[in-house]
């Protein structure tokens, strides 16, 4: 949460904090399965929005500030992701 | 240390003093023998900076921009087509709050091409968020800069600034300058310390985005920065004053206005032919006063109606023109005194565009003029005072 403090000094902001969130432009997302995924962290280096985060065994994404542009996607070597449209049915059932 | 500077040169001085860190410039007439000044202090060893040489005035402040977050003191200069090659980044510097000193060597804007000085370019630039001074002298220009650095980096300022020099009139005309020992600057003015920095261990971002929630607040913060600094540009003013014996009267400048039925409003050098015209109309018994406006933003209103309230005609000369309106400042200044209760008549003329000298003759010419209108009130009519362009 901003404070008037954080307001008074222009929108330079200590990170995490960050005013806007992208993710809303998005028209499509991408859906990680997790069976193909070994934490390789290629998608973590090509991802122009730093939405994935290393995990124990797998990556994890978060989407807030995805705008779906589908490079992890791409570079993904084991075709763990997969680009689905948001809102479709393929995005319900690949999600489930 | 007196030396026999020009305005150009007073302006290094001040860059190498304040112990700038980071210079970005791109050269234009008549700014560019300022960072050419610098780059050779750099060169010859005597200024411990880095020279950023880059490919426009638009990636100038760019640099100077991204060199300012790292938490370092950064300078840049420009004129005329440069500054508004600088437009969008002018925005961009002053509304992520970040403190910047720039010297402005004013100069008209194309077509017709000109390289002479006027002030279209600065004022084209009011509403960008910079604070904009304009200095009389080239001693005034150097001891201005020491003040902006202390201005733009004050806590409830954090707001860049505009130093703005007639180009040729001040940039390149000598004059005696008092140039300050550097222990008596850096007792002045201590080292740049941001509160927050690029760093690697405390993490920041820069110019966040804001959706419609939040960039009405940080603008409406902005405001109140810039508005504050009318305050701050005083009170730097008067420490200025204690620490090197000299000041300029912090927002405005004021001349014989005490007692004045008719006050010219000026900005810049040409403050120094009004005050001899002043002088010799005095003389000759006549009631007239000068303001010189050092802060054309934040715009000091109270100062203004507190010295103009009194005054019966208030003439400005403007050396700019909003084109299908007037000259920019006599609107102002027409805006800061409409609900006085007593409202001076204001008259604005234009003049000095494009490097046109204003003469003495001239300046008493638009005294006698106002004055002729006093006269006509006294003896009972209506007060009219048309204003004039010089053609």
């Amino acid at each position: 949460m901003l404070t008037e403090g954080d307001l008074r000094k222009g929108p330079n902001l200590a990170t995490p904090l960050l005013s806007t969130t992208t993710g809303s432009w998005r028209l499509v997302r991408p859906v990680l399965n997790p069976k193909r995924c070994n934490n390789c962290l290629t998608c973590w280096l090509f991802c122009p929005e730093g939405c994935f985060t290393r995990g124990e065994s797998i990556v994890s994404l978060n989407l807030d500030f995805c705008k779906g542009c589908g490079i992890c996607v791409a570079e993904c070597p084991r075709e763990a992701l997969t680009l689905v449209e948001e809102g479709s049915n393929d995005a319900r059932l690949s999600e489930r | 240390m007196r030396a026999y500077l020009n305005g150009n040169e007073a302006v290094a001085a001040a860059v190498k003093l304040a112990r700038t860190e980071v210079v970005a410039a791109y050269p234009i007439t008549p700014q560019s023998t300022i960072v050419e000044k610098i780059a050779e202090y750099i060169a010859a060893g005597s200024m411990e900076a880095d020279y950023i040489r880059v490919e426009s005035e638009h990636a100038a402040l760019a640099a100077c921009y991204g060199a300012a977050v790292t938490g370092t003191r950064v300078f840049t200069a420009t004129s005329s087509q440069g500054l508004a090659y600088m437009f969008e980044m002018l925005h961009y510097v002053s509304g992520c709050r970040v403190p910047m000193v720039m010297a402005v060597a004013n100069r008209g804007l194309a077509a017709p091409w000109t390289i002479w000085a006027d002030h279209q370019d600065a004022v084209a630039c009011r509403d960008t968020g910079w604070i904009q001074l304009y200095v009389e002298t080239a001693q005034e220009a150097l001891d201005t800069c020491l003040q902006a650095y202390k201005i733009a980096a004050h806590p409830e300022v954090l707001t860049p600034v505009m130093v703005c020099l007639d180009g040729y009139v001040l940039s390149h005309t000598e004059e005696i300058v008092d140039v300050p020992d550097q222990e008596a600057v850096d007792r002045f003015l201590p080292s740049y310390r941001p509160e927050y920095s690029v760093d690697t261990q405390r993490p920041y971002v820069f110019g966040v985005g804001a959706g419609p929630d939040l960039y009405s607040a940080f603008k409406y913060y902005q405001q109140q920065a810039i508005l504050k600094a009318k305050e701050v540009i005083k009170e730097v003013d008067r420490e200025f004053q204690a620490h090197f014996q000299r000041s300029y009267g912090g927002l405005v400048d004021l001349y014989y206005c005490h007692d004045a039925s008719v006050v010219l409003v000026v900005m810049g050098a040409t403050a120094g032919t009004a005050r001899e015209v002043v002088e010799y109309l005095r003389r000759q018994g006549e009631a007239v006063g000068l303001l010189r406006l050092r802060s054309f933003r934040p715009f000091p209103v109270e100062d203004l109606r507190a010295a103009l309230s009194r005054a019966r005609v208030v003439a400005v000369l403007d050396r700019d023109c909003s084109f299908g309106y007037e000259g920019v400042l006599a609107t102002e200044v027409k805006a800061a005194l409409a609900d006085l209760p007593a409202q001076p008549q204001v008259a604005g003329f234009i003049g000095g565009l494009g490097g046109r000298d204003i003469s003495q003759e001239e300046l008493a010419g638009i005294f006698r003029h106002c004055l002729e209108a006093v006269r006509r009130q006294d003896r009972g009519e209506e007060l009219v005072v048309s204003g004039g362009w010089q053609k």
